[in-house]
């Protein structure tokens, strides 16, 4: 990855809150309560660099990219995208702003359309914009169907497949075909929603490897989610650990391993298994009491609260704002006050 | 775990033996499991590692005689517990053996859990299947055995029903009922991968603390090179129903010797170790297991194939301390022409 941060941000989110209403009644129904799934996160992008989200399963990840992708209105905040608030401007300006955004998802399976040929899957970002009228008119049928076999062999897959369907294709393959319609629009951002934890070992490095190859060679940006530590930390300059639909710490991928701040993320540290048995061994192991609570109530204090073992008085009743330790690194933990 | 020091830790607790099971579909014979041969010793936990279509929980299923048959069948090999077959074993008392000798905890807690029962009802009805108990002395045991696997105000919660409870909660009940009646074995089919870290840090603990407790030995079948690092004494790495390597946790991380395993260890991202540039990949798919060839199934992905590889399967070849690998690389000029 390069790991050259000194450039404007392509993407700046600011305090996005993404609530999801809980509704009671049959007839007469109403609100009684929301589901915080995002809850007032800020960071930025910069152009060409990878953002890692690292959180347990709910912890607001995939909400987060989805938000971001305007898949999703958000509650408030603000998304903006070389200069455009994607929440805000008017549905024109959205969409053609938002074919810079595209996204993979994790489940090879559930995300292509088992009735559509790999062509059809691959082309079908171009045939949206295409009769949206926001197409430059010289990408006509022949252009994308050359786009279609130039991006089928860019991701490794044989042009001669194209005809088949999604079920003729093995989890690597079908995450390549993703791959591939993510790249269609030639976008600037990619919102990878853990696109690799759902591939075996093997198949898991060789994806990780032709990401790593696309963002060099396109200068692609990418924001990238998973829940497995290594590879987080394998392909990002920067990370994002994420609790509760908060941000607890933010920081250089390098830093961050070394000098972990957050009792959170200290401890998701030291619970990754490293396959080295005399390493394993020697760890010493910060096991969390309890599960992740629910994020339907709103909180007063710290998020992490009820799991922390450093949890303080002050925590229970404020909540910690974000502290810059030094340029790269902030953390949100009175720990450090 | 390295409790291997007195002698009663080598009693031979499991022996399975040319183990061989085939599924028959339309498009041909599956040889999901194909003369696979391991021991698992009193106290031990085995660690059986391979990727989705291994034949990893296939050979568990075989062991408990759960394979659904048809298409399924256990053609050939033997399972010793405890010196008796399994796989000669009656309805009765293969019953009896399921449960109270070996049990099982699966990946994914929800599905295997009723969700129309109560905890209370599943944990009771599980030990007085296995175990002359009354009612009232069977959920005195089900609370005991929730208040050891950790489950708070285990009292009540024992009433709840299955959706109550968060995945790791629901995960420590299926353990605390695998191991409600004493099971010898406890066989545990990737338990953790549908969890989060944390939770699998602490479910995989728990695991480790009670097999030391109960002497119980543990098979553990994971795809996570990271787990069986920290769990287990001895590891199996299976790759299209066949077992390429075995060996001492220790012995196989340090001299991995098959390539396909090798392969498998450098491809993994670490946390530990500085990395610049690309990951060492396998490169292609794993084989379809329908009508292999008698070759190695590993040979179109190998970075070191030879000739042989394209049309001999390599026999097993003991390298010293138990470390056992299938591959020609290690068999030389003289014993190629004995095969």
């Amino acid at each position: 990855m390069s790991k050259t941060t000194e450039r404007r941000p392509l993407l700046e989110v600011k305090d996005l809150k993404q609530h999801f209403p809980i509704e009671s009644g049959f007839i007469m129904k109403r609100q009684i309560g929301a589901v915080r799934a995002v809850d007032g996160i800020s960071f930025s992008v910069n152009e060409g660099e990878t953002l890692g989200i690292v959180g347990e399963s709910g912890c607001g990840k995939s909400t987060t990219v989805r938000s971001i992708a305007q898949l999703y209105k958000p509650t408030s905040g603000s998304v903006f995208f070389d200069g455009i608030d994607l929440v805000n401007a008017p549905r024109e300006q959205m969409l053609d702003a938002r074919k810079n955004i595209q996204m993979i998802f994790q489940d090879p399976y559930a995300s292509l359309d088992p009735r559509m040929t790999v062509r059809t899957i691959i082309a079908e970002p171009l045939e949206i914009y295409r009769t949206r009228g926001m197409l430059d008119p010289s990408i006509t049928r022949e252009v994308i169907e050359r786009r279609v076999e130039e991006l089928m062999e860019r991701v490794g897959l044989n042009r001669a497949f194209k005809n088949r369907y999604p079920h003729e294709f093995s989890g690597g393959q079908r995450q390549r075909i993703g791959i591939a319609r993510a790249l269609a629009l030639n976008p600037k951002i990619i919102l990878a929603d853990e696109p690799v934890s759902a591939l075996d070992v093997s198949i898991q490095s060789q994806i990780l490897n032709l990401l790593h190859d696309l963002q060099k060679e396109l200068g692609l940006t990418y924001v990238f989610i998973a829940h497995d530590l290594a590879v987080i930390e394998y392909i990002s300059t920067r990370v994002a650990v994420m609790y509760l639909g908060k941000i607890m710490e933010l920081s250089r991928s390098s830093d961050l391993y070394k000098n972990p701040l957050h009792p959170y993320t200290k401890a998701l540290l030291s619970a990754a298994p490293i396959p080295d048995p005399v390493i394993e061994r020697k760890r010493q192991r910060i096991i969390l009491t309890g599960d992740v609570p629910s994020p339907n109530k709103e909180r007063f204090g710290c998020y992490f609260y009820d799991r922390c073992p450093y949890k303080m008085e002050k925590c229970k009743t404020n909540i910690p704002p974000m502290k810059r330790m030094d340029e790269h690194h902030e953390v949100a933990c009175w720990l450090y006050e | 775990m390295t409790n291997a020091t007195s002698p009663d830790t080598y009693k031979t607790m499991l022996e399975v033996k040319g183990l061989q099971t085939y599924f028959k579909t339309d498009a041909g014979i599956v040889k999901a499991v194909d003369g696979i041969s391991f021991t698992l010793n009193k106290g031990e936990t085995l660690g059986i590692v391979g990727e989705s279509g291994s034949g990893k929980s296939v050979t568990n299923l075989s062991i408990m005689r759960l394979i659904p048959s048809p298409p399924g069948k256990i053609v050939g090999g033997e399972v010793l517990f405890e010196g008796k077959d399994i796989l000669k074993l009656s309805e009765g008392e293969l019953r009896h053996l399921r449960g109270n000798d070996i049990s099982m905890i699966f990946q994914d807690p929800m599905t295997s859990l009723n969700p129309f029962l109560r905890i209370s009802t599943q944990m009771i009805e599980t030990i007085r299947l296995h175990q002359s108990m009354s009612r009232k002395e069977a959920l005195a045991k089900s609370i005991e055995m929730l208040k050891l696997v950790g489950i708070p105000a285990a009292e009540e919660r024992i009433h709840n029903y299955p959706h109550q409870f968060s995945g790791g909660m629901r995960q420590r009940v299926m353990i605390g009922m695998a191991l409600s009646c004493e099971a010898k074995i406890l066989i545990a089919d990737e338990p953790t991968t549908a969890l989060d870290v944390t939770i699998q840090a602490q479910i995989l603990e728990l695991i480790q603390e009670l097999s030391k407790k109960l002497d119980t030995a543990v098979i553990l079948i994971t795809h996570d090179l990271g787990v069986v690092a920290g769990m287990c004494d001895t590891v199996c790495v299976m790759y299209a129903g066949k077992i390429v390597e075995k060996a001492k946790t220790d012995d196989l991380y340090a001299n991995p010797s098959h390539p396909y395993t090798y392969g498998l260890i450098q491809s993994v991202p670490r946390l530990d170790k500085a990395h610049d540039g690309k990951l060492f990949s396998i490169e292609g798919q794993p084989p379809n297991v329908i009508d292999l060839p008698p070759c190695c199934p590993f040979h179109p992905r190998c970075h070191k194939a030879m000739d042989i590889c394209r049309t001999k399967y390599p026999p097993t070849k003991d390298l010293g301390n138990g470390h056992e690998v299938s591959c020609w690389l290690f068999i030389d000029e003289k014993e190629h022409s004995h095969e």
